[in-house]
C-alpha cells in the first residue's frame, strides 16, 4: 500500500488503472478533465485511450467495448450527459458484459459550467446505479467498486464526483497498478443487442425486474451506513456527509448516502427509530424524495420545506446554518464574517496574447452593431469585451445565429464557436444553416486545442490523446463539405488581414466562414515559440487608452502613461492599434 | 469541531499556488498527518484570483470556512485584502508585497486602493510581508516567488522545517531544487520566528 497526496481526478485515474481499466475514452470537461489527462500521460499505460469528439460518441464507443467484455471508463462533466443521453438511457436496457463506469462531474455552484444539474436524477431515469463519493479516498476506493458492481449487475453505473472531490486533494492509500490483459470479443445477440420494439420491450421488463438487487447489492456494498446516537437524526449523501461529520453534535443519528437507488425498507426502518429527521444533501432533493416517500407520520426537513437551498454547493457554514435553522444546532459554531467591500473584481480573462482577443476585437470594428452568439471555451470571455451576447450549450453559436437571422432580426449575426467545439457539435448546425438558406457570418476560433479544461488535443491538433501524431481534419474542408463556398482561414495577430476578409464576408449573403487561426498561447509557450517582448515608447505615448481598453493583461496605466509589463507574449496586436505609433520591440527604441 | 490546521493560499492564476500546496501535502506525507485540500482548476484560472484550502490533519471536507484559517500565504498583496476574512482572530499572515493591479482597474476605471492603504489594512492581523519576487530573482529565479513565500510561512506551521525543506527537494523540477532550496532558506530567513 502506497500514500500519497492527490487531486481527487488523480485518486480516481489510478483506481481505474487498480481495476485493471482496458479502455477508456471520454470528452474534456471541468471538473472531470484530469481522469483521463492523468491515465493518457502515464508511461506504464496498457489501457487504450481516446479523446472522444463529443460525448454521445465517447459513451457509444465504451459502450460497445463494454459489450465485447472488457472493463470501459468514460468521463464527461454533467452536462456532457445530456449529450450523451440517448445512449445512456438505452444502454440500460441492453446492458453490459464487461464493466462500464460513467463518470459524470458534477458542478455545484456552475464554478465552470453553464447549468447545475444533477447527474443523480440521470441514474434515477435511467434506472442505473450511481456512486456518489463524500471524499477523495472514497472516490478511489468506489471505482474498483463500480467496476466489479457494473459486471454483478450486467448495467453501466453513474459514477458522479463533484467539483469538490474532483478538484479536492487528500492523503490516499493506493492499491498497486494491474495491467489491462483483457481481449474484446463481440458474441452476436440480436436480442441483446438490436433494440428493435420486440426486443426492446423485453428488455425493459428485465431492467425493471433488477431493481430490488440492485438496492440490495448497494446496502450490501456499504456506501450508504448510519450510526443511530439519538432520536433525532442527520441523513446527508456525497461531500456534504463530510461536512455534516464536522458538526454532527452528540445524540443526533448520522446516515450516509453514497449509492443509489436506496433501499426504501432499510431507509424506513432507520427513520422509524427516529422523531425528526434532517436531509442534507447538494442539488437535487433525491436523497429527501426517497425519505419523505418512507417516512410516515416522522417530520422531514430539506430542501422541500424551505430549510435547505435547492442551488449552489454546501460548505460547512452552509449545513451549520442549515442545521441551526431545523433546530439539530443550538448556535452556529462558525462567527460571521464578510469580505473587504468595494476591491476591484480579479476575475478569469483573456491571457495576454490570445489569439481570441484580436479576433474579437476585428470582427466588433467590421460588424459595429451586429448580433453576436458565442459558445463554450476559453473565448465566453470575450463577454467583457462586448462579443459574447449568448451562450447556451456545447455547438449552439451557429444554431443560435441561424435562429436569430430566420427570425427577421435585421442586424448582421457573427457567432463564435472555438475548433474543439465546433468539431463537439458545431458541425451539423453549420449544414443546417447553409441547407435552409441563412444569412450569417460563423468566425471560427481556431486554437487547434481544447484550451479551456488544460490542453487536450482533437482531431484539429494532429495528435491523439497518447500522443500518436494523425494528419489533421480540414475545417475548412468540412465547411465546404456542409455547402459553404465563403471559407477564408485568417491569422487573428494581423488586424488589418482579418479585418479585411470580415468585410468581404460582411458584403456577401449566404453562411460566410472565417477560420481564425493562430497558436493557443499556452501551448505556444511550452512548445517554445519565443516572440520577443513589445514596450511602449513613455515619451511617444499620449496616454489616449486605446491600448488599455484592448483589455489584454499585460497593458498596465499609470501617470498618465501605457506600460507593457512582462505578461506580454509578443503577439504584436497592440503595436497595430497604437493611433501614434509609440508602441515597439523591447530594447529597440 | 475539526482539530485541523488550516492555511488558505491565494493568488492569481498562474503564480505556483498548485506547486505550493503540493508542497505542503508531500510534507504531512513525510509526517505520517492527514491532510485535505481543496483548489481552483478550469475557467478560474486563467488570470483570475485563485485559492488553495489546505488542512493539516484534517479529518473531514477540504473546504476554509471563512473566520477560521489558522494561516493565510498570499502571492498578491491586493488578494491578501481580498481573502483576509477567512483569518480567524489572531490568525497570521503572510504576504509578499507585490501588487498586479487587475485589469479591471483600467478596462472599467475602477479605484484600487494604493499599497499603503492596502497593508495598513492588513495590520489588522499579525503580518509578515516580504518581497518575494526580489527575494526569488536572489535566489537564482523569479519562478521560485511560490517556494521563498512557504519558507518565510514555515515556523507559524506545524511542520518541521526539515520536512518541507525535503518535500520542495521531491516536488520541484529536478534542474531547479539548487534554486529553491534557496529560495526556502531565503524565504525563513525573511520571515524570520514569525
Amino acid at each position: 500500500m502506497e500514500r500519497k497526496y492527490l487531486l481527487g481526478n488523480e485518486a480516481i485515474a489510478h483506481a481505474c488503472i487498480e481495476s485493471g481499466v482496458d479502455f477508456v475514452s471520454g470528452y474534456p470537461g471541468t471538473p472531470s478533465s484530469e481522469v483521463i489527462d492523468t491515465l493518457r500521460t502515464r508511461p506504464d499505460r496498457t489501457a487504450y485511450i481516446e479523446w472522444s469528439v463529443n460525448e454521445k460518441v465517447a459513451l457509444e464507443n465504451a459502450l460497445a467495448a463494454a459489450w465485447c467484455g472488457v472493463r470501459a471508463l468514460c468521463t464527461m462533466k454533467h452536462v456532457g450527459l445530456n449529450v450523451a443521453a440517448d445512449p445512456l438511457m438505452t444502454s440500460a436496457y441492453t446492458g453490459v458484459t464487461g464493466g462500464l463506469v460513467i463518470m459524470s462531474a458534477d458542478d455545484p455552484f456552475a464554478h465552470s459550467s453553464q447549468n447545475e444539474q444533477d447527474s443523480r436524477c440521470y441514474a434515477h431515469f435511467a434506472r442505473v446505479p450511481c456512486l456518489d463519493p463524500a471524499s477523495v479516498q472514497e472516490a478511489h476506493d468506489m471505482i474498483p467498486e463500480a467496476f466489479l458492481l457494473s459486471e454483478e449487475l450486467g448495467l453501466p453505473v453513474i459514477f458522479r464526483p463533484t467539483t469538490r472531490i474532483c478538484h479536492s486533494k487528500g492523503d490516499v492509500e493506493l492499491g498497486s497498478a494491474v495491467a489491462s490483459t483483457r481481449k474484446g470479443e463481440f458474441h452476436k445477440d440480436p436480442r441483446q443487442y438490436v433494440v428493435i420494439p420486440a426486443h426492446t420491450r423485453l428488455l425493459h421488463k428485465k431492467l425493471n425486474e433488477k431493481q430490488p438487487t440492485i438496492r440490495k447489492k448497494l446496502v450490501e456494498k456499504g456506501f450508504n451506513r448510519f450510526e443511530v446516537r439519538g432520536k433525532t437524526a442527520i441523513i446527508a449523501s456525497g461531500i456534504a456527509s463530510s461536512y455534516v461529520q464536522e458538526l454532527l453534535p452528540a445524540g443526533v443519528s448520522f446516515m450516509k448516502i453514497g449509492a443509489y437507488p436506496i433501499d426504501e425498507d432499510w431507509l424506513g426502518d432507520f427513520i422509524k427509530k427516529h422523531e425528526k429527521v434532517l436531509v442534507i444533501e447538494e442539488l437535487a432533493p433525491e436523497v429527501e424524495e426517497c425519505v419523505r416517500q418512507v417516512a410516515g407520520c416522522v417530520p422531514v426537513f430539506g430542501k422541500k420545506n424551505g430549510y435547505a437551498p435547492y442551488e449552489g454547493e454546501l460548505s460547512p457554514a452552509a449545513v451549520a446554518a442549515i442545521m441551526v435553522k431545523a433546530g439539530f444546532l443550538k448556535k452556529n459554531p462558525f462567527p460571521q464574517v464578510s469580505p473587504v467591500q468595494d476591491l476591484p473584481p480579479r476575475p478569469p480573462i483573456l491571457c495576454a496574447g490570445c489569439l481570441h482577443r484580436g479576433a474579437y476585437f476585428a470582427i466588433k470594428k467590421v460588424f459595429r452593431d451586429a448580433i453576436y452568439p458565442s459558445d463554450i471555451g476559453c473565448y465566453t470571455l470575450g463577454l467583457q469585451l462586448g462579443t459574447v451576447d449568448t451562450c447556451i450549450c456545447m455547438g449552439a453559436s451557429i444554431t443560435v445565429a441561424s435562429g436569430i437571422a430566420h427570425s427577421g432580426e435585421p442586424r448582421d449575426v457573427v457567432c463564435t464557436i472555438g475548433d474543439s467545439t465546433f468539431l463537439h457539435t458545431g458541425i451539423q448546425g453549420l449544414m443546417n444553416a447553409v441547407y435552409n438558406g441563412a444569412n450569417m457570418t460563423v468566425v471560427i476560433l481556431d486554437n487547434r486545442i481544447t484550451a479551456m479544461t488544460g490542453h487536450q488535443p482533437n482531431p484539429n491538433t494532429g495528435m491523439t490523446a497518447c500522443g500518436v501524431e494523425i494528419p489533421a481534419v480540414s475545417l475548412d474542408a468540412i465547411c465546404r463539405a456542409c455547402g459553404v463556398t465563403f471559407v477564408e482561414t485568417v491569422d487573428p495577430y494581423d488586424i488589418t488581414g482579418t479585418v479585411n476578409v470580415l468585410q468581404e464576408a460582411k458584403k456577401r449573403k449566404g453562411v460566410k466562414v472565417v477560420i481564425a487561426r493562430q497558436m493557443c498561447v499556452i501551448s505556444a509557450r511550452r512548445a517554445g515559440v519565443k516572440r520577443g517582448r513589445y514596450e511602449v515608447d513613455t515619451e511617444a505615448c499620449t496616454g489616449c487608452g486605446t491600448c488599455v481598453r484592448f483589455g489584454c493583461p499585460a497593458i498596465e496605466f499609470s501617470d498618465e502613461k501605457a506600460h507593457i509589463s512582462d505578461l506580454c507574449s509578443g503577439c504584436s496586436v497592440c503595436v497595430q492599434l497604437c493611433p501614434v505609433g509609440a508602441i515597439g520591440r523591447e530594447g529597440k527604441k | 469541531m475539526s482539530g485541523s490546521y488550516d492555511i488558505l493560499i491565494v493568488g492569481i492564476g498562474g503564480q505556483g499556488t498548485i506547486l505550493a500546496s503540493n508542497i505542503l501535502g508531500e510534507a504531512c506525507l513525510l509526517e505520517n498527518r492527514h491532510i485535505k485540500g481543496a483548489e481552483t482548476h478550469g475557467m478560474a484560472q486563467r488570470g483570475g484570483s485563485v485559492e488553495s484550502h489546505i488542512r493539516i490533519n484534517g479529518e473531514f471536507g477540504p473546504m476554509i470556512t471563512p473566520g477560521q484559517a489558522d494561516l493565510l500565504i498570499s502571492f498578491d498583496l491586493l488578494e491578501a485584502l481580498r481573502y483576509s476574512h477567512y483569518l480567524k482572530k489572531g490568525g497570521k499572515m503572510v504576504v509578499n508585497s507585490h501588487l498586479v493591479l487587475p485589469t479591471s482597474v483600467y478596462t472599467q476605471k475602477l479605484t484600487a486602493l494604493s499599497e499603503t492603504e492596502i497593508i495598513a489594512a492588513l495590520k489588522k492581523h499579525p503580518l509578515c510581508l516580504l518581497d518575494a519576487d526580489s527575494l526569488a530573482v536572489e535566489a537564482g529565479s523569479p519562478l521560485s516567488a511560490n517556494v521563498v513565500m512557504l519558507g518565510a510561512a514555515s515556523s507559524a506551521m506545524p511542520l518541521k522545517p526539515e520536512s518541507l525543506l525535503e518535500a520542495v527537494k521531491r516536488l520541484v523540477p529536478k534542474k531547479t531544487v539548487e534554486i529553491n532550496v534557496k529560495a526556502f532558506e531565503t524565504g525563513r530567513k525573511a520571515g524570520g520566528k514569525f
